[in-house]
This record gives C-alpha cells, sequence and structure tokens, in this order.
C-alpha cells in the first residue's frame, strides 16, 4: 500500500470534476467504515465491485503451490474485502473506457498508474477496458483519482450494473458505417451512469454500438444491449435510427440477441434503453444469479411481451431533457485529423510491407487511414503506452481506440505518416504485423489472476500465439484470417462463442490426477456482428490444443470446397468428422510422458484447482434498499466526522439527508418511483410507515420515526453544536429502526408483478 | 523528505544467453518453499512483451523480478510496503534484497549460472512520483542522500558514477556504474 495516498488527496482536491471527486470520497469513506467492522462485508464486495475493485486469484489466501494447497499469511488480520476475500489480498483494477476511447494524457496515467501501483502491465479486456492486476484494496482511491482528474470513471465497471458501453472502434471513419455511432454511445454511458433506475439489477448489463450489421467490430449480436447504425430514406431525405437488439449474452449458454425495434428514432434510444433497464431491474431474476442476465428475461417473456412491457414502460416516464439534449450535437460531431491528407512515400522495408498488409486500413475519408497496434495477450507496458502517447500526439490529435480484440487502433494517421508511425511502433515492439488474424490470439485473464479460472488461457494463447507466428507467412490465406479465442472456464470472457476455433478452460481427472483441458468450440461467426454461436465438440487436454489447431486448420485447407467458409465447412462435415480427426489429441498418454499433461502451459506446477476462488464476475446481489441504507450509514458516519471537525452545519445537514435516505429506502421498497423531494419522502413515508405503525419499535412505539419528522420540521434553521449532535445520534437510530422494519417486512418487499412466460 | 518504493535493478552480465523461461519454475519453488523475508503470492509472466516487466514473482510487501524495461535484463526489487526509520535504511534495504536475490538465482541449480549481476552497473529508483518526480525542487537534496548513500557502501566517490534520470516522465532515479566490480558478498556484508 502506497504511504502517498493521502498526498494524492490534498494535491487532487478541488481539481477533480466534481461528480467523479465525490464518488471516489464516497468508496473511501466505505474503505474506512468496512476497516472499522461498520459495514457487512457482502456489501461492501458489491460496493467496491461498483467501483471496478474486483477480487482476483488466491485472494482467498489459498494457493495452490504444485504440492499442496498453500496458506497465503497476510500480516493484517483485518476485516475482509468481502466473503472469503482477505483485505490485503491484491486484486484487479477495472477502468471502464467508453467505446474504447482515449487520448494521450489518459494513456500516460494509465502508464504511471500501471507502474505504481500494478506489476508494470497494463492490460486491454474483450470489452475495451483497461485493468490492472495486483492492487492494493487501500490504493484504490488513489487510482480512481489520479484517473478522475484525466476524465475517467471506474464507476459501474464491475458489479451487477451497466458495464462499459462498447462500440466499432472504427466508428466515424469506416467506410462501410452508416452513421458514426460514437455520439450515441457516448451519450447513452453517460446517460445510465449511477442512473436511479439501474441500481437494481440481478445481474451486469452490457450494451455495444456497430456502426453497420455486416462486420464484427461492435459484437452487437452477443450484448444485453445491441445498436446498430442505419439509414432510410424517407421522402426523399436520409433518416438516421438505430436497429435495436435485446438480450443477447455469452456465458455458458450464449444466446443471440432478438430484434426489439427496426428503427428506432435516435431521440428514442435513451428513454427506451431507460425503460429496458426499469424492466430488467422489476422483473430480472434476483436469486438464481445463473439465470438473472437479460437474455433468460427475454426468452421467458418472449420479445413480444417483452417489447410490450418496455414500451408500457416508456410511456409512463417522466421526460428527461438528456434525452435528446445530445443529439443536435450528433449531427455535427466530428473527429478531426492533424495532418493533411497525403500519399504514402516509397519505404523499401519488408517488416513495415507486412505491417501495412495487416495493420492498417483505409478511412471513408481518403487519405487517412486507421492503424492497428496488436498487443500480445492484449498486454501493453508503461514505456509502450508513453509511446502510443507521443506518436498519437505528434501525428494525429490522440484519436486512439481500444478494441474487443484487446488492441489498440490509431486513427486519422495520413498515409504519408505511416513508415514514421511504424517506426515507432516498431521500435516498442509495438510493430507487429497480424492484426485481426490467426496469430492475434484473444484470451481472458483465465487462471493467471481469475478467481475462477479452470485452465490457462492465457498460457495457451501465448504457446500458439509463438507457433504460428513462425509459420504464419507460410500460413494458407484462408487460415490467415481465422479467429482464435479462449476462455479460462465456460463464461466466455474470451468470447470463445464467436471464433472460428474456440476453446474454454475444463478440467478433467486422469489416472487420479487432475489435467487441465480445453473444451473445443468450433465454427463461431465473426461476421455479422458476432451472428451465429460455434458448436462444442471435444475437451482435450490442454497440452494437445496446438496440434488440434494444426490438424484441423490443415483439414480445412486441404478439403474445403471452393470458397467454402470455416464455419461453413464445419457445419459440412459435422461433429462427427471433427471428432473422428482429433479424438487421439483428446486422450492423455499413459507412461512417463504424460507428466507433461499434469501442468498447464506457462505454469509448471502440477495442475490443480484444489484452491479456486468463488467468483465475483456477477457481484453478490445486494437489493436497493440494502444498498441504499448503506449509503444512508455512510452518511451519518460523515456527519459524525464534520460533527468532529467542529463543522456544525454541514454535520446537521448531513445527518438530516442520512435519514431521509434511509426513510427512501423503505418507500423504495413499495414505490419505486418515489421523486427525490423530501417533503414527497416524508409524507409518503408517514403514510406507508408510521400511520400504519410498521415502523413502531414494540418498545419505542413511533420514537423513531419522529425524529425524522422533527428533522423535517426544523430544515433550513441553524445548527447548533448541540442539536447538530443530537441530530446525528437521532439519524444513527433512526437507520437502525429503517433496518428492523425492513427485517420484519420479510423477504416479499418488492412489488410482484405477475407476468406468463411467453 | 521521506522516500519510500525504493526500487533497485541489477543489470545482468551476459542478457543475451538468458532464457526467462527457465526463471518461471524458480519463482514457483520460491513461493513453495517462502524463501524471501516478504510473503511470496505469485508469478507472473510477461515474457511476451517487448521491454517489459519480464518474469514477476508477485509478493506482499515488494515483488522480484527479472525486468527487461528499457531492454536492459535485471533483477529488480521492487520494495510496495513503506519500511525504515530514514531514506538511508530504505535504500540499503532495497539494494541488500535486490543482491541477495540475484545472489540466490546465481546460485540456483536449474538456471546453470546464465543469471550473473555484471558487478558494475545497477538502478536506485523510486515507484512513487508523488514522493519523488523528476524536475522536483527536492532533487538537489535526494541526489545528495544517494550520492553519500552509494558513496558509504561503494567504499568512496571516488569508486563510482552516478546519473541522474531526465526524462520528466519516468521515474525518479539513478543510474549507478562502479568503477571496479562489486564485491557481492562484502557489499551484502555491508548492508545487513
Ligand atoms: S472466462 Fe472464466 S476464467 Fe476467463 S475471465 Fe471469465 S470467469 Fe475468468
Amino acid at each position: 500500500m502506497k504511504t502517498s495516498n493521502t498526498l494524492w488527496k490534498e494535491r487532487l482536491s478541488g481539481k477533480l470534476p466534481s461528480d467523479l471527486g465525490r464518488e471516489v470520497d464516497i468508496f473511501e469513506t466505505q474503505i474506512a467504515l468496512r476497516k472499522q467492522g461498520r459495514v457487512e462485508e457482502r456489501l461492501f464486495a458489491e460496493a467496491r465491485l461498483r467501483r471496478g475493485v474486483y477480487g482476483q486469484r488466491y485472494d482467498n489466501g489459498q494457493r495452490h503451490d504444485g504440492v499442496k494447497v498453500q496458506q497465503l499469511s497476510y500480516p493484517g488480520q483485518g476485516p475482509t474485502k468481502g466473503p472469503h476475500t482477505l483485505w490485503d489480498a491484491p486484486g484487479m483494477q477495472r477502468i471502464k473506457i467508453p467505446f474504447g476511447g482515449l487520448n494521450a494524457s489518459q494513456l500516460e496515467v494509465l502508464a504511471e498508474l500501471a507502474e505504481e501501483y500494478s506489476d508494470g502491465v497494463a492490460h486491454i479486456t474483450t470489452r475495451q477496458d483497461v485493468q490492472l492486476h495486483f492492487v492494493h484494496v487501500e490504493d484504490t482511491p488513489t487510482v480512481m483519482r489520479r484517473l478522475a482528474a484525466v476524465g475517467i470513471t471506474t464507476r459501474e465497471a464491475c458489479g451487477n450494473t451497466v458495464r462499459n458501453v462498447t462500440a466499432c472502434p472504427y466508428a466515424g471513419v469506416c467506410p462501410d458505417e452508416a452513421f458514426d455511432v460514437t455520439p450515441y454511445a457516448r451519450a447513452l454511458s453517460r446517460f445510465l451512469l449511477g442512473h436511479p433506475d439501474c441500481q437494481d439489477f440481478g445481474r451486469k448489463f452490457k450494451p455495444a454500438f456497430s456502426g453497420c450489421r455486416q462486420h464484427a467490430c461492435g459484437l452487437v449480436s452477443m450484448h444485453d444491449l445491441g445498436v446498430v447504425a442505419e439509414t432510410r430514406v424517407v421522402d426523399g431525405a436520409e433518416k438516421r435510427g438505430l436497429r435495436l437488439l435485446v438480450g443477447g449474452g455469452l456465458g455458458s449458454v450464449p444466446y443471440q440477441a432478438k430484434l426489439f425495434d427496426e428503427f428506432l428514432a435516435p431521440e428514442e434510444l435513451l428513454p427506451i434503453a431507460q425503460a429496458i433497464a426499469r424492466v430488467f431491474a422489476r422483473l430480472g431474476e434476483k436469486k438464481n444469479r445463473n439465470r438473472a442476465r437479460l437474455k433468460f428475461l427475454v426468452h421467458d417473456l418472449g420479445i413480444e411481451k417483452f417489447r410490450e412491457l418496455v414500451l408500457e414502460e416508456r410511456s409512463i416516464l417522466p421526460h428527461d431533457s438528456r434525452w435528446a439534449d445530445y443529439l443536435a450535437e450528433a449531427m455535427r460531431e466530428t473527429e478531426l485529423p492533424l495532418a493533411a491528407p497525403d500519399a504514402m512515400p516509397e519505404v523499401d522495408s519488408e517488416p513495415f510491407r507486412r505491417w501495412l498488409g495487416t495493420n492498417t486500413r483505409g478511412q471513408k475519408q481518403a487519405g487517412y487511414v486507421v492503424a492497428t497496434v496488436t498487443l500480445p495477450l492484449g498486454d501493453v507496458t508503461p514505456t509502450q503506452l508513453r509511446a502510443l502517447a507521443d506518436v498519437a500526439r505528434r501525428l494525429t490529435r490522440e484519436t486512439i481506440r481500444t478494441t474487443v480484440e484487446q488492441n489498440f487502433v490509431i486513427r486519422w494517421v495520413s498515409k504519408r505518416d505511416l513508415p514514421a508511425l511504424f517506426e515507432v511502433l516498431d521500435s516498442v515492439g509495438l510493430g507487429q504485423p497480424g492484426a485481426g488474424n490467426i496469430v492475434d490470439v484473444v484470451a481472458c485473464p483465465g487462471t493467471d489472476t481469475c478467481k475462477l479460472g479452470i485452465s490457462s488461457s492465457r498460457g495457451l494463447a501465448a504457446e500458439l500465439r509463438t507457433r504460428l507466428a513462425v509459420t504464419s507467412l507460410q500460413l494458407d490465406g484462408a487460415i490467415q484470417n481465422l479467429h482464435i479465442k479462449i476462455s479460462g472456464c465456460f463464461n466466455s470472457c474470451g468470447q470463445h462463442h464467436v471464433a472460428d476455433l474456440g476453446f474454454y478452460g475444463v478440467s478433467r481427472k486422469v489416472s487420479g490426477y487432475a489435467v487441465p483441458h480445453f473444451q473445443v468450440v468450433l465454427g463461431g461467426e465473426w461476421t455479422n456482428n458476432g451472428g451465429s454461436y460455434g458448436l462444442p465438440m471435444i475437451a482435450v487436454p490442454s497440452r494437445n490444443i496446438p496440434e488440434l489447431v494444426q490438424r484441423v486448420c490443415e483439414h480445412y485447407v486441404t478439403t474445403r470446397m471452393s470458397g467454402e467458409s470455416f464455419k461453413q465447412f464445419i457445419k459440412r462435415i459435422g461433429k462427427a468428422a471433427v471428432r473422428e480427426l482429433v479424438d487421439d489429441l483428446a486422450r492423455v498418454p499413459t507412461g512417463q510422458e504424460n507428466r507433461f499433461y499434469f501442468s498447464d502451459w506457462g505454469d509448471p506446477r502440477e495442475y490443480s484447482i484444489d484452491d479456486i476462488g468463488v467468483g465475483e464476475c456477477a457481484g453478490e446481489v445486494i437489493s436497493s434498499f440494502e444498498f441504499d441504507l448503506a449509503a444512508a450509514e455512510r452518511e451519518v458516519f460523515e456527519a459524525q466526522l464534520l460533527l468532529e471537525r467542529g463543522e456544525v452545519k454541514p454535520a446537521g445537514e448531513t445527518a438530516y439527508a442520512s435519514m431521509l435516505h434511509a426513510a427512501k429506502a423503505l418507500v423504495k421498497t413499495e414505490h419505486w418511483d418515489i421523486r427525490d423531494h423530501a417533503d414527497d419522502i416524508v409524507s409518503e413515508f408517514r403514510k406507508r410507515f408510521f400511520d400504519t405503525e410498521r415502523f413502531f419499535d414494540p418498545f419505542a412505539g413511533g420514537k423513531f420515526a419522529q425524529y425524522l419528522f422533527g428533522a423535517h420540521a426544523k430544515a433550513g434553521l441553524p445548527y447548533s453544536a448541540e442539536t447538530a449532535h443530537h441530530l446525528v445520534e437521532e439519524a444513527q437510530l433512526f437507520i437502525e429502526a429503517s433496518h428492523t422494519c425492513y427485517n420484519r417486512m420479510g423477504p416479499q418487499v418488492r412489488p410482484v408483478v405477475n407476468v406468463q412466460p411467453a | 523528505m521521506e522516500l519510500q518504493h525504493i526500487n533497485v535493478k541489477l543489470y545482468l552480465e551476459r542478457p543475451e544467453a538468458v532464457k526467462l523461461e527457465a526463471v518461471v519454475p524458480v519463482f514457483h519453488e520460491w513461493i513453495q518453499q517462502q524463501v524471501c523475508e516478504e510473503l511470496l503470492i505469485d508469478v507472473a509472466d510477461y515474457r511476451h512483451l517487448h521491454g517489459g516487466p519480464g518474469v514477476v514473482l508477485v509478493g506482499h510487501q515488494a515483488d522480484y523480478s527479472i525486468d527487461n524495461t528499457d531492454n536492459r535484463l535485471g533483477v529488480r526489487y521492487n520494495r510496495k510496503a513503506d519500511y525504515g526509520e530514514s531514506n538511508r535504511d530504505r535504500f540499503s534495504q532495497a539494494l541488500h534484497a535486490a543482491l541477495r536475490a540475484c545472489q540466490r538465482l546465481e546460485s540456483e541449480a536449474q538456471l546453470g549460472g546464465m543469471i550473473r549481476f555484471n558487478r558494475r552497473d545497477l538502478r536506485l529508483f523510486v515507484n512513487d512520483r508523488m514522493l519523488a518526480s523528476i524536475g522536483s525542487s527536492r532533487n538537489g537534496e535526494v541526489q545528495r542522500e544517494l550520492g553519500g548513500f552509494f558513496a558509504s557502501v561503494l567504499g568512496g566517490e571516488a569508486n563510482f558514477e552516478m546519473r541522474v534520470e531526465s526524462d520528466p516522465r519516468r521515474l525518479f532515479g539513478v543510474e549507478v556504474r562502479a568503477l571496479a566490480p562489486i564485491d557481492v558478498n562484502g557489499l551484502i556484508s555491508t548492508l545487513a
């Protein structure tokens, strides 16, 4: 943990956007409360997940060292960060990058953070986020402040929330797009961030945008909410619309998204998304997290019924000016180049030519290209990040984005500048060719750092990369463009379902030993926005996967029909033929040589999953009441601190606010749309909980409710040190009474809407 | 100025002969046996990165690595937990830990002597931009402290050259070149 955390807080005080700064302050208070044991571990876990502070492998204090499960004795015996999650164990910080857009200063800050708080590497994820590993939880507020200073938030990067809004990295410059989806993605991301209607989901909710239907860049078909740009000519004029898809998702059971609207008016995007969120929050599964994604709700209800409910919800939404505020800007918005368009000079260099062939593509704006910076396994060093920042400043207006293939793209590079760009990239080891082809293997963190990893997805990816890079030039053209994607387990973070050759980690027992395997999933469709999913074929020991890749590819090259895609080929030959082809590889050889099979790629330890942890992908399902009450408790704690510092007025106001927060939490269990207005809250609370005596304590009767009424009646009057002090104490008691009341109400405190599945 | 999170990197002789994959099982064994003072947690393998952190043995109080930042291979000690009463304590501790780790690697049978500190070149830097940054007005004082420290452990000012990092975006630190080969055992005893 860094000793400089308080110094950073002081240095950045007043310099952060106020909303982001406040967010971090709140999280810091939550950390303090957890350390004092004043917040329950489950609640703290979800609170930190909602700030992108994630668990990491071995944070339960157990690690299989190749011989036995070793207890890792962290020095602090303090609180936990969540169930089975030790406080001092390092964790992962996920950083949301909406539509992957980054500028040079942001790259530089990411470089600094990777260096100072992590293990010297920043990792790009398959959803355009950035992740830092091995970060101490008590350093995370500083990490967040330093990010906030360059306009980045980690809020809702994990947990049961709206996750990063992804979009094609070519949006705005792609020759095939209908129009630039960037402003719509940005607007949705801002609108849903922290939105009250998005705080009570049973699972995460992932939106994605694409500029066209046919390419894969946005992968909208596998998202909870997919948005595709479309245009139509109406009365002779071109009109923009959005093709809206809902209920897609990978995970162990992949679902293709269903069409919600063929051509939604752009001004309806935000309200419809809000209505979808409300329906999901209200009807989505909460208890069984395995069925809590939107895809199950859409499936169970049927798309027709789901649409009907959403439109009904839409019709009663109170108007919000933000729905349309951004639209005029969206029509005007265009990124600009720095350099004039110009022809590319002659360069006599084979590496440059190879890179040019695979890593650049023309923009719709003549004379400019998008250059892809391939990152092995999505990893990038601080030195490389700084070099990228420099070159983005020098050659473009800092137009960089991350991609779902775990790379960067630099947009608006004048063709004239390509040799200079390549020279810089090459000097820091980023001039590798093969972007988006078979060498550019995608992998989730797997057993390296993920608590749920079963097999080493990164180890296998590194092995395949190394082997394929050697032979890539000799590979048949049909193979060059295949996609390999690897997940460490069935949760599909490596997006294996949409790869030509996909793999996900499984474990098998052989001769009494656990052996890492991968389930082979073939023939997924990457194009058409991840248009169809591959078929699981056979589980093969991890060590045999490289041989399997080679064999399947060779078979494809030699037996495919003219023009036949890999997906068509797999469909034609069928599962039985594939199994026959690779059946021998599914067996672990007997005898001495099989020791090789008992460990995984890149990890010499004898394989074991005895130390596997409990996943945090979705976080705990915490009711919105629990969250709201935790916020009220945090406020009363802040009020105490203010009082200690002699800040009487803010102390009184904060204590009063905490009571309102708690009262609202109770009211919300019955009246979800209660306005955030003190008079409304108090009157609804009185009607529902005081007049009915449901809030009454068996001994004290309505005393605690009177504290709220008294505080409300005196709101706005000056506080003395004494009255503020009393108020803080009363607020504490009121919050306790709210807890008790909620517990008395039993489990069914939310309105139940009875909807029959279609 | 109190400095913390001191890093020391000892540059290697014949770096081209080092096969980083051989280091991975060694670090795993170190975890198995918990051979260092710090709690050792995991191994992060970044061999696929150009000029990257190489192979990192992640610990709680500190990380050890065979680090290839700047494409210069070295044994690196990265102190993460705070330590000591004075800057001198902290310089000493980090240098001592790096030398001990290097010594251990040099004698690892599995590595066959491929890892060997070149006995001349090292880098000491502060992995915290708030506590020390290039261009800060306090740097003169820190440089003097570092100069004094190395003079005392390397037998006098005439025995080494020290160059201060100048790129403002990099971590503050110094490159030290001993003018005669360093006696590692002797230096470890001096620092102990
Ligand atoms: S697919 Fe599994 S192993 Fe990979 S990141 Fe997701 S949960 Fe972890």
